[in-house]
């Protein structure tokens, strides 16, 4: 699909193979040749001679295999679909393309209005010998496009800032724009271009050993939040009707000592906390080691796995898991009032909300995954069953509430398709929304008291170097350079920075506190350095935030982001 | 503007090698912030200036140690960082499924060996570094050959090559007498490891901080099914895939090795194990998951490597520098869930097999010996580490299993009481055997000594 689709864009025009990049601006269109014929010699981009597609997408599978694994088909196809740009070619916005491109990004646009010098040579791994004195944009795209040529490159030979000035309608084409090396003033306008596009933002910056990374999105939704620690919910203390008449099918207290250590562990924990319940009037358990007790009493040999098992997930009786202050939060935000102008997400969460309030008794719709227990493959095949009969019927009637509220506002009753809501139901438990103030409120506003406790800590200074970030910058807007920038100034430049760094404090509202001598002395030996590595880490974390952000996968940056290289340590910051 | 260093320097005596190796003006200026001035936040002993620069160009000799996802971003940040000799070492060819991360290879790359290939490309790409391949096993290179870098840099995937140069390099370490490490022994090295959108980095400096050994218990044990599970009750697709691997292969295919880069082998298990999901009834056997659970793939992003590789290499510049303070041993990162990003001080085991100052070994006053080796062949830590010892103390030799000659001259002390052989008080003893990676240091007690008075005299 995605190969028929780049196939179509076959040109009309100059084709410079070679280079791979193309100026945006003017009438051409954009040549992308697949890189399924890479090893094949180098040959003008035909539809005819194109690999047949089946084998191109088997070579595209095996080349993202190790990345398919982590966000699957689904994630990877967002990916191919992502039109990004990004602001500066240094070395922290191409070592974020890099990673981006790599993983087979659609098509981005990279603007830079600089040429290549010297330095460049020393901190961009993107720029060869050869380009000192050409032009950053093109060169650092050209690279790029020999890493991937089945990623879309474009290049605008503009300096960001004069575009953010004379063109913000050029914000329009695109669902993430990665701004880095850009300052506070400048952000502040794009954040609104951005924000009147619906684009996400996306800031990364190097500062010497200071990196900082951060979103800017009215609302981002996380329907896969896939956490680490997934809970598993089993309902062991209140099995529905269904799964008590599977438990009743069994004889836990067998003379068959085969058949008594392979009845799966749910089985066992749902019918002893029955028996329990029986010999005390209706009551759960009063602790865990209680119902450990009862478990042990039933177990007969020391290596009955499927008892061990047990025992281990006793916990998940006594104690099963709650619902995460997150989830609840999105269940009362305003949006679940929904009318036609809902979005998709905010009808299925409306629709899930009227479920637990009803036929789901104050649970989300069961996932129906079952972790494997020590048992007879049928026994636990059984259970599985049972599970996975419950997730579909709680899916179904999900479904049918999501219906009736489409019909309600008017929508098509089909317009969200029950693939979608059923992936909705699965991941039901984890749903984030997450939402991020305005750059320019961010700056101007007063910090939280997270924020100041942070600042007063001893043992971390990242939120120091926050404070010096912004310093920096409106030393900058004032004094036209960076401090530290030029040797013979350095000593003036580091009082008009404490200077700054106490200007900047005390608009936050941190009257006070005030930033430790060896930080700004620091900040100011950094001098504006875009280091390599720094870069590195910096362009790291904004393309695994950019990923998140383009998969609607995983669970993104709350608040901005302090990388400090001095300690290995990042900070995200409550502000 | 193009500015060229002094004529005089001996490098600059080839026209031809200079134009390649001379450096423009402002070239390394962001890095030059660091290295020339003075700053607030240091190691200690930091002296800035250009000789700084000049000494990680010209002097510091760096091993990268894994030309895969981290190697690659490892050798472009250390030729970005200024180092200007590096070497490469790494077994393996060029993969397809390398390309979404490891940036220096392309398609047309497939088959050939990492090592030349990220060297090739990195020299191509910066100007002036100097990087040597070497396509082979770390276990084919001989112990002296690390001994000629000042820091190695570890990118590797599997725990059993990280405890082995672990091994080599801390066998290196030498102890003083009053039993702190002799600090011109120690060569550190920096550890670097992902998987998916986690990873860790960590520095190592044997004797000082905890080695590869000390913490092995941060690694989570690989999970593992019983035999009987896979043959007699299947429950997950996993375990259909396992069976067909380790056991019905065997059966069905006598006399014929398993080959997991093999895609007929491949394609028959996955066929093997879908027939078998269908007869228990199990679901999701597919043939991405066989090649996943067969050849234990771990999934791993560009993004990620990138992170943990430039750590790594920040942290070996501090190391080179001084230039800025070293990061407590051990970081973590986890971006499944915003950005976490922490580090923290495990601490050394002081019993370590490889990197303390001596294993404690307690035996009776009137040992020979002969009854020490044997004492030590039967201890449970030592445990399939050696087999035929020989033991040397502070250089000299008191029994040699090889070669003949000094087999033959150190022989007669098998016999003779060891306390006198250690003149007449407990220490060191280093053993090497060929099952050793490293030297294994044993301090030994002697049992009627007083214990104040006991470990190093």
């Amino acid at each position: 699909m995605y190969y028929a689709e780049n196939l179509r864009v076959i040109v009309h025009g100059a084709v410079c193979v070679n280079s791979g990049a193309f100026h945006v601006s003017g009438q051409e269109e954009v040549v992308v040749r697949l890189d399924v014929t890479e090893s094949a010699p180098k040959k003008r981009c035909l539809v005819k001679e194109a690999t047949p597609g089946v084998q191109a997408m088997a070579q595209r599978n095996k080349k993202y295999d190790r990345q398919l694994r982590i966000w699957g088909e689904q994630g990877q196809s967002a990916l191919e679909k992502a039109n990004i740009c990004v602001l500066n070619a240094g070395p922290t916005g191409s070592e974020t393309l890099k990673n981006l491109v790599l993983g087979g990004i659609g098509s981005f646009t990279v603007v830079d209005g600089s040429d290549i010098q010297a330095s460049d040579l020393g901190n961009n791994f993107l720029i060869e010998w050869s380009s000192l004195g050409k032009r950053r944009a093109s060169a650092v795209c050209s690279l790029l496009h020999e890493m991937n040529e089945s990623v879309m490159p474009k290049f605008v030979d503009e300096s960001p800032e004069s575009i953010i000035e004379s063109n913000p309608a050029f914000f329009r084409q695109f669902s993430l724009v990665i701004a880095t090396q850009l300052s506070e003033f400048a952000l502040a306008k794009l954040d609104l271009i951005c924000r009147q596009y619906n684009a996400i933002l996306l800031v990364a910056r190097s500062y010497g050993f200071i990196g900082h990374v951060s979103i800017s999105v009215e609302e981002h939704d996380v329907i896969e939040a896939k956490p680490d620690n997934r809970v598993e919910d089993l309902r062991f203390h209140k099995p529905w009707p269904e799964l008590r008449r599977l438990v009743q099918e069994f004889d836990i207290d067998t003379k068959d000592p085969i058949v008594h250590k392979h009845i799966p562990f749910g089985i066992l924990l749902i019918k002893i906390l029955e028996d329990w319940k029986a010999d005390h009037g209706g009551q759960m358990p009063s602790s865990l080691r209680e119902l450990k007790a009862a478990i042990t009493s039933r177990k007969r040999e020391l290596d009955e796995d499927n008892y061990n098992e047990a025992l281990k997930a006793a916990y998940l009786v006594t104690s099963p898991p709650s619902l995460k202050p997150e989830f609840l939060a999105v269940l009362k935000d305003r949006n679940v009032e929904i009318d036609a102008g809902s979005s998709d997400f905010w009808i299925m969460v409306a629709a899930l909300k009227h479920f637990m309030e009803n036929e789901g008794e104050g649970e989300p719709p069961l996932d129906g995954s079952v972790p494997d227990m020590h048992s007879f493959t049928d026994y636990y095949i059984r259970l599985q069953q049972v599970y996975q009969a419950k997730a579909e019927a709680d899916a179904a009637a999900v479904e049918e509430r999501v219906r009736n509220l489409l019909k309600q506002i008017g929508r098509d009753p089909d317009g969200i398709s029950r693939t979608s809501i059923k992936h909705f139901c699965k991941n039901a438990r984890n749903l984030r929304v997450y939402r991020y103030p305005s750059i320019a409120d961010k700056y101007s506003s007063q910090v939280r008291t997270e924020f100041q406790k942070l600042l007063a800590a001893a043992d971390n200074s990242n939120a120091a170097f926050y404070v010096l970030l912004l310093a920096v910058d409106r030393l900058a807007g004032t004094n036209k350079r960076y401090p530290g920038t030029v040797d013979a100034e350095f000593e003036e430049d580091l009082a008009l920075l404490k200077a700054a760094a106490a200007d900047v404090l005390s608009e936050i509202g941190c009257h006070g506190a005030s930033i430790p001598e060896d930080l700004v002395g620091e900040m100011c030996r950094f001098g504006a350095a875009e280091l390599h590595c720094v870069a590195a880490v910096v362009g790291g974390i904004a393309a695994q935030e950019a990923i998140k952000l383009l998969t609607g996968q995983f669970m993104p940056l709350s608040g901005p982001l302090i990388y400090n290289a001095i300690t290995a340590t990042a900070t995200v910051l409550d502000v | 503007m193009m500015k060229r260093k002094g004529e005089d320097e001996p490098w600059a005596l080839e026209p031809e090698a200079m134009a390649e190796t001379v450096d423009l003006e402002g070239r390394w200026r962001d890095l030059d912030r660091l290295l020339l001035r003075p700053g607030y936040i240091v190691g200690p002993g930091f002296e800035p200036g250009i000789e700084l620069r000049d000494m990680i160009k010209d002097d510091c000799r760096v091993l990268v140690i894994g030309a895969g996802g981290l190697g690659c971003e490892l050798l472009k940040d250390l030729a970005l960082t200024g180092f200007g000799n590096i070497e490469v070492i790494d077994m393996d060819t060029i993969d397809v499924s390398n390309l979404n991360r490891q940036f220096l290879f392309r398609m047309r790359d497939v088959g050939q060996p990492k090592a030349k290939i990220a060297a090739e490309r990195v020299m191509e790409r910066v100007k002036g570094v100097n990087v040597v391949p070497h396509y082979c096993r770390i276990e084919d290179k001989d112990p002296f050959f690390f001994r000629g870098f000042q820091i190695i840099v570890l990118g590797l995937d599997s725990l059993e090559a990280r405890s082995y140069i672990n091994a080599v390099v801390c066998g290196f370490l030498e102890y003083e007498s009053d039993g702190s490490p002799d600090l011109t022994t120690i060569k550190p090295m920096v550890d670097g490891g992902t998987e998916g959108f986690k990873g860790h980095a960590r520095v190592i400096i044997p004797g000082l901080t905890p080695c590869f050994q000390c913490s092995m218990w941060l690694f989570p044990p690989q999970v593992t099914f019983p035999l009987c599970t896979l043959a007699e009750t299947p429950r997950s697709p996993a375990h259909c895939i396992e069976y067909v691997h380790l056991i019905q292969w065997g059966q069905d295919r006598p006399g014929e090795t398993f080959d997991a880069d093999n895609t007929e082998h491949m394609k028959w298990i996955f066929e093997q194990a879908a027939r078998r999901a269908e007869q228990y009834n199990i679901n999701g056997v597919t043939y991405i998951l066989t090649q996943g659970v067969v050849k234990n793939i771990i999934p791993a992003i560009a993004s990620t490597n990138a992170i943990v590789a430039a750590t790594c290499a920040l942290e070996t510049l501090k190391i080179a520098t001084m230039c800025s303070k070293g990061m407590d041993v051990f970081m973590q990162y986890t971006g499944t869930d915003g950005v976490y990003m922490r580090t923290f001080q495990n601490e050394k085991d002081p019993n370590c097999v490889v990197c303390s100052p001596g294993v404690p070994v307690e035996v009776e006053p009137d040992i020979t010996l002969k009854q020490f080796i044997d004492t030590i062949l039967k201890d449970s830590r030592f445990e399939n580490k050696i087999s035929m010892p020989s033991v040397s103390l502070q250089g000299e030799n008191l029994y040699m299993q090889a070669p003949p000659v000094l087999e033959e001259e150190t022989r007669p002390n098998l016999e003779k009481a060891l306390r006198t052989l250690m003149n007449g008080e407990g220490g060191i003893l280093n053993i090497n055997d060929r099952k050793l990676k490293g030297t294994l240091r044993v301090q030994v007690i002697f049992k009627d000594v007083d214990m104040d008075a006991g470990g190093c005299g």
